[in-house]
């Protein structure tokens, strides 16, 4: 840093030699080594890497307000009299858990807006390792090295909806209890063991006494605990591979560039912890969320109309309200398709097709190389549209959890949405996996287009001679490669499925398989322009007055046809 | 394409971007004198070459320093209007009576959530200003290493794990590695059996419930018994098993807490009244009304949620949980929906009195569906 003419502080950190707490510290621990080593760490600047760091902060905004609200919350089913503030329910039998829940919104302050606020922060976590897990997904940031990571991540994602699950299934109102009551018949849907594994989880019939309690030690120590855990794996993955960075003028797959952890990093991340606990702050104080004394008390007999979960697992909801009535019965053991391949069996599915994508793409595609720079989406254009037939899949299923609200608000016949979104739930993804590939090999093309070319001007100009043309605006150099910079793709070459003498080559059969995968994955592509391409065109436009190339981005033209730049 | 992995680069600092080099390239001069060894890295096929990194631009405040002063002054009165929401936050706390209302909502939650999400705000706000205007913002550039360890290393790693191997016999002495890997598997089992006690085996309760013949037939949540002749057509009444209702000799509920719920949780009924000659009874359960009214379960036998709604016209039953559709009117079948069975019915009767009361247990299981339903 600056060296001042100002004499050296005695004890500051600049002036030399470790002294006072410092050294007492490194004399133990080593510190100065990790000091060395990290703080200077690089980490590139791109506003969708923020995303993951929303999910982190907002699970650190859960552990504080979690612990706020241990203190009073009481995981107990043993019905009592509610005596609290809440008028309209004084005297009314219900749970310890329920009344204690009262007495947080109600008679501890600042309680109510530390309740609001781990609700809508559990609904942050969950939406932020959602969107974070799909800008991993489209950029190509789990290719290799990196596939451990977004297992890490995947799990994190599971296990994030299973707390988030536990955590409003706590404070036992009526609300909470109807999801009880639910995942207790997707238990017992699970074939031959399921009314066992039902009866061991709420410690006999439903809702029984057990539950509670039992679901209060996973969702403020077992889950959280892996939880922690895993964060910590994904952070020291995240910092041993150091980050992925989006191509650009002397950005490399060997190097990293951007702004170092201190100072730079630590105030942009360190205050964007605040703003993301700001945001939560305010909506905790705005917006209410899970009003559970407006529901009441858990009663097995009674429910309100309309009933809806968190939205994370709205798309589970959906899937159980259009899936058609299949049970049957064999040899006295009856199987309730109707409840388990949507309830169960699809969560699974979904989790496993996520865990297999990133290996399957690298045998496919046999790319086995190390990425350090990120992909735009149009540049892998099967995996995009992979990517937009699932999430078309995910929110078909989720449209399907609120079908009676559709029907209801948009005065439709209920009958005819179901029977509909049956149908969509399978075509819409083919068809968003057709139109997303098609979109993104013409955004190659265009891409291809400009870097040969140049932007199209809009500018006409008539030679002497009477000859129309229009003139092209050349890029950057800059631009030129960062539109360029990505690898070509080739799909794998059939093997021969048996030798001149006949022979069955070892594993032709699957290579076989593999080569047509790979020329349905990468063969439609439109590949980046080559270099004699791009100087040809150049000495073709040469012969035309081509403009001066752009030095910051081609901001079209104004309304004398003269090209803006930023 | 060529192999992107590079050498393993000299040393691990991060060196400060040039503007127009290409980092990597070998340009850098290294203070300890040692040669980078990396070779210039070689796009095969790119239309373009890489520029190298753009010459680092001042920001206004870099050159302008009443600029620079103004962002100082900027960051230092977000802070400081921080600390001061948070003594607001303090203040409220103590100040704001528990029970005030403003426009609608709690004005405590309204003043501790305001005060405190401005003042988290600013710090966060004050600090990326901080960063974005005052701080360096020289990019930098860090070489990358490979994930994997040097060849070496891991030559080093086998042998020391074969020296561990060696020495402690693990691979020589198979009856010993056998017996210890069975025993490590064993202990397996204590976790799995030590849960045991988690809850009760299932038995016959989930196909039982609390009706049986005579159990008076009630409304929820009063507990008055229901004479037929007083339900008009088209109406739903829910109902609970009076027993809900009735004490012992020592005046103590027969059923309440847990117990009460569990029970509720297969018991609810809901009691309709139709004309009869709307109504198409199941074979073999023609005499299960009175006069038009039947008795249906209240749980729903696709998720267990309590289908509440009645549709007066179509003498439909709807679940509001899945939508699953049940006609009444035909012995509860269904309609539409993901619910493959019918609603179970109960058979009702009319005691001395003329009060509507169960004559049984439901024939069908109740709730959501489970493997050994249909077993005896």
């Amino acid at each position: 840093m600056s060296q001042t003419e100002a004499p050296a502080r005695k004890g500051g950190l600049a002036a030399g030699p470790l002294a006072g707490p410092t050294a007492w510290l490194d004399d133990r621990v080593g510190l100065a080594t990790i000091v060395k080593k990290n703080l200077r760490k690089v980490f590139p600047d791109h506003w969708s890497f923020l995303l993951g760091e929303i999910a982190l902060y907002s699970f650190i905004i859960l552990l504080l307000s979690g612990t706020f609200l241990s203190v009073w919350f009481k995981p107990s089913m043993a019905e009592i009299i509610y005596t609290g503030s809440y008028d309209p329910l004084y005297g009314i039998e219900m749970s310890e858990a329920y009344a204690s829940t009262l007495d947080i919104s109600f008679d501890v302050r600042g309680g109510l807006l530390m309740r609001q606020i781990h609700h809508w922060a559990a609904a942050l976590f969950l939406a932020a390792m959602m969107v974070h897990m799909l800008r991993v997904f489209f950029t190509g940031a789990y290719r290799k090295p990196r596939e451990l990571n977004w297992l890490v991540g995947l799990g994190l994602l599971q296990l994030g909806i299973i707390e988030g699950f536990a955590g409003y299934s706590l404070p036992d109102d009526l609300l909470s209890g109807t999801g009880l009551r639910i995942a207790e018949g997707l238990m017992r849907s699970i074939p031959i063991v399921g009314t066992y594994i039902s009866f061991f989880v709420f410690g006999g019939e439903f809702p029984g006494n057990e539950f509670i309690p039992r679901l209060y030690v996973a969702h403020v120590l077992l889950v959280p605990g892996i939880l922690l855990a895993l964060i910590t794996l994904h952070m020291v993955l995240l910092v041993y591979h150091k980050h992925t960075q989006w191509p650009g003028p002397g950005r490399t797959n060997n190097n990293v560039v951007g702004y170092p952890l201190l100072p730079v990093y630590a105030a942009k991340a360190g205050g964007f912890f605040f703003v993301v606990f700001g945001v939560t702050a305010l909506m905790g104080a705005l917006f209410q969320i899970n009003p559970v004394w407006v529901f009441g008390p858990y009663n097995p007999s009674q429910v309100t109309a309309g009933s809806q979960p968190d939205f994370y697992m709205g798309w589970l909801d959906g899937a159980l309200r259009i899936m058609p009535a299949w049970e049957f019965t064999i040899l006295d053991w009856t199987f309730s398709m109707n409840v388990f391949i949507p309830g169960v069996a699809l969560m699974g599915l979904l989790f496993t097709i996520l865990g297999a994508y990133p290996f399957v793409e690298q045998w496919v595609t046999g790319d086995r190389r190390v990425h350090h720079l990120l992909q735009r989406p149009r540049n892998a254009p099967t995996r995009t549209a992979f990517g937009a037939a699932g999430i078309t899949a995910y929110g078909l299923l989720w449209i399907s959890g609120g079908n009676d609200i559709i029907a209801t608000q948009f005065q439709l016949d209920f009958y005819w949405i179901t029977r509909l979104l049956r149908v969509l739930v399978f075509v819409g993804p083919v068809l968003a996996f057709v139109a997303t590939r098609r979109v993104c090999i013409g955004l190659q093309r265009k891409d291809a287009e400009v870097v040969v070319h140049g932007f199209e001007t809009g500018i006409i100009t008539r030679s002497p001679d009477g000859e129309y043309s229009e003139r092209h605006l050349p890029l950057s150099p800059a631009e030129a490669w960062t539109l360029s910079a990505h690898d070509r793709t080739e799909p794998a070459g059939l093997p021969a499925a048996s030798d001149h003498n006949g022979v069955a080559a070892p594993h032709g059969r699957v290579e076989q398989v593999r080569g047509r995968l790979s020329r349905f994955w990468v063969g439609h592509d439109h590949q980046k322009p080559t270099a004699d391409e791009v100087r040809e065109a150049h000495e073709h436009h040469a012969d035309d007055d081509e403009l001066e190339p752009a030095e910051q981005q081609f901001g079209g033209v104004n309304e004398l046809g003269v090209p803006r730049r930023h | 394409m060529t192999d992107q992995r590079s050498p393993r680069p000299g040393n691990e600092d991060a060196l400060p971007a040039r503007p127009g080099s290409v980092p990597g390239t070998g340009e850098h001069s290294h203070d300890d004198g040692r040669e980078p060894g990396r070779e210039v890295e070689h796009h095969h096929g790119d239309p373009v070459a890489d520029p190298g990194l753009h010459e680092h631009v001042p920001r206004p405040s870099d050159v302008d320093p009443a600029l620079d002063k103004r962002a100082e002054r900027l960051v230092a009165t977000m802070f400081g209007l921080s600390a001061l929401l948070t003594l607001a936050f303090c203040v409220a706390y103590f100040a704001i009576p528990e029970d005030a209302v403003v426009a609608n909502t709690s004005a405590m939650n309204l003043a501790l959530g305001g005060t405190l999400g401005l003042a988290l705000l600013f710090i966060g706000f004050g600090a990326v200003h901080w960063a974005r205007t005052l701080m360096d913002d020289h990019e930098i550039v860090e070489l990358r290493h490979d994930a994997a360890s040097p060849a070496e290393d891991r030559a080093e790693a086998v042998a020391t794990i074969e020296q561990g191997n060696t020495e402690s016999g693990f691979g020589r002495r198979p009856l010993i590695r056998n017996t210890l890997v069975a025993s490590m598997g064993a202990l397996g089992l204590p976790t799995v059996v030590l849960l045991r006690d988690l809850g009760p085996l299932p038995g016959s309760d989930p196909k039982t419930t609390v009706w049986a013949n005579g159990v008076r037939v009630v409304e929820d949540p009063s507990g008055e018994p229901i004479r037929p002749e007083e339900l008009t057509v088209g109406s739903l009444v829910n109902c609970e098993p009076g027993v809900f209702f009735e004490t012992d000799e020592e005046g103590e509920p027969l059923y309440e807490g847990t117990e009460l719920l569990n029970a509720k949780a297969k018991a609810a009924v809901i009691v309709v009244k139709m004309a009869p000659e709307e109504i198409t009874p199941t074979e073999g359960r023609e005499d299960w009304g009175v006069d038009g009214v039947l008795c249906f379960s209240k749980i729903c036998p696709h998720l267990g949620c309590p289908i509440s709604l009645w549709e007066q016209q179509t003498r439909n039953l709807i679940c509001p949980c899945h939508q699953s559709t049940f006609d009444l009117a035909d012995g509860g079948s269904v309609v539409f929906g993901p619910a493959k069975r019918p609603v179970p019915q109960l058979q009702l009767g009319v005691d001395d009195d003329g009060y509507l009361i169960a004559l049984g247990d439901f024939a069908d299981p109740v709730g959501p569906s489970f493997p050994e339903m249909y077993q005896d």
